[in-house]
């Protein structure tokens, strides 16, 4: 389920007109992780013009497989986020209903299925091309499997499914991971079919070495939001996750993610920050933005000095682990696969390593299994760590279950109740 | 002399003022049966000015509230959320309060209060089941004043349960129970009760803890109020002056900031 809005520019881009808005000027490590992610698309293009197989991938399917034997892939979230941040969201769901899917179906699905039976997007830069198999993993989400099997259905293709059941406990059992397991090895078979070739055991391990390296190099880029104030803000994790979704296993990604550490820790060094306003309130931004209203999402936060500097769901996309048995353990431990222990022991440790104030909380339309947890979350948090919770209505896809109005309210009231629990504490403090 | 601060509260079905004199005593108020995006906040506004006999050089300092507080940017010193509003104006009829609900025209609140202050709330989702918008629609439905809902649900004799938490579908429920003969009475009844139902919800997630009070017009539905007794388990308090509520705590704001 994750995204990014922007890509590096086309290499042949012709210059700007005059009156269009000149680019932010952007760090190396971030042209560099944009430039991963166009290269992605890049490739599957280029692979279906020469004819060989395209993938479409959810995001948390073990990449390192199709990586190792050479086979192009995209991923129909990070698409459906940038179609969404385009605003060409609202349109292409509305042609999902047309075509009879739900308005209650997660957006991206929905997004994805249009796309998917020929409805084209506005948004140049997600296009990609038609599938030629689909490999699904329902760790991250259950409503992927319908979608997946529906995108197989309508081009008649492969659908290679990796089922992750979701876990009442905290701890993964042996025989979930070989039941895992054997589904890894069942997908390596097939695949190999697709690609027309055996999988090279040395190239496995590389992929595997190139994903554990970028995994490591995003939770070190995670991690530097424990600092205050904050170098970066959590928005700018959520459009690097892009990276991370769409090409873990290759060595530009992990050496972009090196960079933009090394960057960090250079701000963390001078004590400056590329948030642009003054960080007076740290939050944890729980859920999914949404990506139709980021302009809508943040103002109201820059305007009160709120930066975002903890979300779960960035760093729950770093998978480390050693050997086949090790990466079918770690892809358990996807946020909606999770008991509601270890989802509440995740972000309250998320909250107090990055010193949060308050909690925001998106109710995500798009997202049931996410959402409905979170208002046993919510009371959790403030009953273990003290804080302030707020939440708001909204999606991640579709534009329609977002207001405005309703937002501002929730956070200016967490704005004042996170201020009184400052005044409490220094009273305390005396 | 004396310190006037005035608390506008532009609500989305109506526009309240409270002017405070010295943080202590309130000398005038108004109430305009319209809000947001309306000519009430302006006529509400000229209504307390006129009730008071002082004009708007007099106030040392303005604040507004509500969901259209952000229209009088430029009228008033600062706009605050209706939350610590009504937090701080339940405050200030209640000392020993710590849960304050708020039914308004769209939305519902609940906030947990120490020491005066808001340090945390829930609020509804999108949907208006449970608000003051709910309770109009069914009124109109059933061909009663909303005002006289309180009185009628009194009379009530048998429960009738209306389940739906959706509005329009709360409305077809209700409809149904009208085909079928049902005592309006009871109908009413089960109306409170699902309000109730869905605010008890919310408060639960904040926690419930004496002295539970609450603000907004819905307050002076009485059966509202005994239905959220009946089930929250706590005594329930309101006051005459419960649509003021979130204007009174603006104004007490604005004192505040205009004695810094």
């Amino acid at each position: 389920m994750a995204e990014m809005e922007k890509t590096a520019a086309p290499a042949q881009e012709a210059p700007a007109a005059p009156m269009k808005k000149a680019p932010k000027p952007v760090s190396p490590g971030t042209a560099a992780l944009r430039k991963v992610v166009s290269d992605v698309y890049a490739a599957a293009w280029e692979a279906k013009k020469a004819g060989r197989p395209v993938g479409w991938s959810s995001s948390k399917f073990p990449c390192e497989i199709a990586e190792a034997l050479d086979l192009a892939v995209v991923y129909p979230e990070n698409q459906a986020a940038g179609i969404g941040a385009q605003h060409d969201g609202e349109r292409m769901c509305q042609a999902a209903e047309d075509m009879g899917y739900d308005a209650d179906i997660c957006g991206y699905a929905r997004i994805s299925l249009a796309y998917s039976a020929g409805v084209e997007t506005t948004n140049e830069s997600r296009r990609m091309p038609q599938p030629d198999f689909v490999l699904c993993c329902n760790n991250i989400c259950n409503c992927m499997t319908k979608w997946y099997e529906n995108i197989a259905r309508m081009h008649n293709i492969p659908l290679i499914m990796i089922d992750v059941p979701y876990n009442n406990e905290v701890t993964v059992s042996d025989s979930q991971v070989a039941y895992i397991r054997g589904q890894f090895d069942d997908a390596i078979k097939q695949l190999e079919v697709i690609a027309g070739k055996k999988m090279d055991p040395a190239r496995f391990e590389h992929a595997c070495e190139c994903a554990n390296r970028t995994a490591k190099a995003w939770l070190k880029v995670c991690d530097y939001l424990q600092y205050k104030p904050a170098p970066m803000s959590g928005f700018d994790l959520f459009n690097h996750m892009a990276d991370v979704v769409t090409a873990r296993g290759k060595v530009e990604t992990a050496e972009a993610f090196e960079l933009l550490a090394s960057e960090l820790e250079e701000h963390v060094k001078n004590g400056t920050t590329t948030t642009p306003f003054p960080e007076q309130y740290r939050i944890m931004f729980e859920g999914i933005p949404c990506w139709p209203n980021l302009k809508a999402l943040f103002k109201p936060l820059k305007a009160n000095g709120v930066n975002v500097t903890a979300v779960v769901y960035a760093p729950a996309f770093g998978f480390v682990y050693d050997d086949l048995d090790s990466m079918a353990r770690a892809y358990c431990k996807a946020p909606n696969s999770v008991c509601i222990e270890q989802g509440v022991d995740w972000r309250e440790g998320i909250c107090r390593d990055n010193k949060v104030d308050g909690v925001l909380v998106h109710y995500n339309r798009s997202c049931k299994p996410w959402s409905g947890y979170m208002a046993e979350m919510q009371r959790r948090f403030t009953e273990d760590l003290g804080i302030p919770c707020a939440g708001f209505d909204g999606d991640q896809a579709d534009p329609r279950n977002f207001n405005e109005a309703q937002y501002l309210t929730r956070v200016q009231g967490l704005v004042e109740a996170m201020e009184q629990n400052a005044k409490n504490k220094a009273a305390k403090e005396g | 002399m004396a310190i006037y601060t005035l608390g506008i509260d532009v609500g989305s079905t109506a526009s309240k003022c409270v002017i405070l004199k010295d943080g202590k005593e309130i000398v005038a108020k108004s109430l305009i049966d319209v809000g947001a995006g309306t000519s009430g906040p302006d006529r509400a506004i000229n209504q307390v000015l006129e009730n008071a006999g002082l004009k708007r050089e007099d106030m040392a300092y303005i604040l507004a509230t509500g969901y259209g507080r952000n229209s009088l940017e430029g009228f008033a010193d600062k706009q605050m959320s209706e939350l610590s509003c009504h937090a701080r104006g339940a405050y200030f009829l209640f000392p020993e309060v710590h849960t304050v609900i708020d039914i308004g025209g769209q939305d519902v609140k609940v906030m947990h209060i120490e020491n005066g202050a808001m340090v945390n709330f829930q609020m509804n989702d999108k949907c208006a089941a449970g608000t003051g918008r709910f309770l109009d629609v069914m009124a109109r439905v059933l061909e009663v004043k909303v005002g006289d809902l309180g009185r009628l649900g009194a009379l009530s004799t048998k429960k009738v349960a209306i389940s739906s938490t959706c509005t329009v579908f709360a409305e077809s429920e209700v409809i149904s129970q009208l085909a079928q003969a049902t005592d309006k009475c009871d109908i009413i009844n089960g109306i409170h009760h699902s309000v109730a139902a869905r605010v008890v919800g919310l408060a639960h997630r904040v926690g419930v803890q004496e002295m539970v009070v609450m603000t907004g017009g819905v307050a002076q539905n009485a059966g509202v109020v005994q239905a959220l007794q009946e089930q929250l388990g706590h005594e329930v308090h309101t006051s005459p002056l419960t649509q003021y509520v979130g204007a009174l705590g603006a104004a007490l704001f604005a004192y505040q900031k205009a004695s810094r």
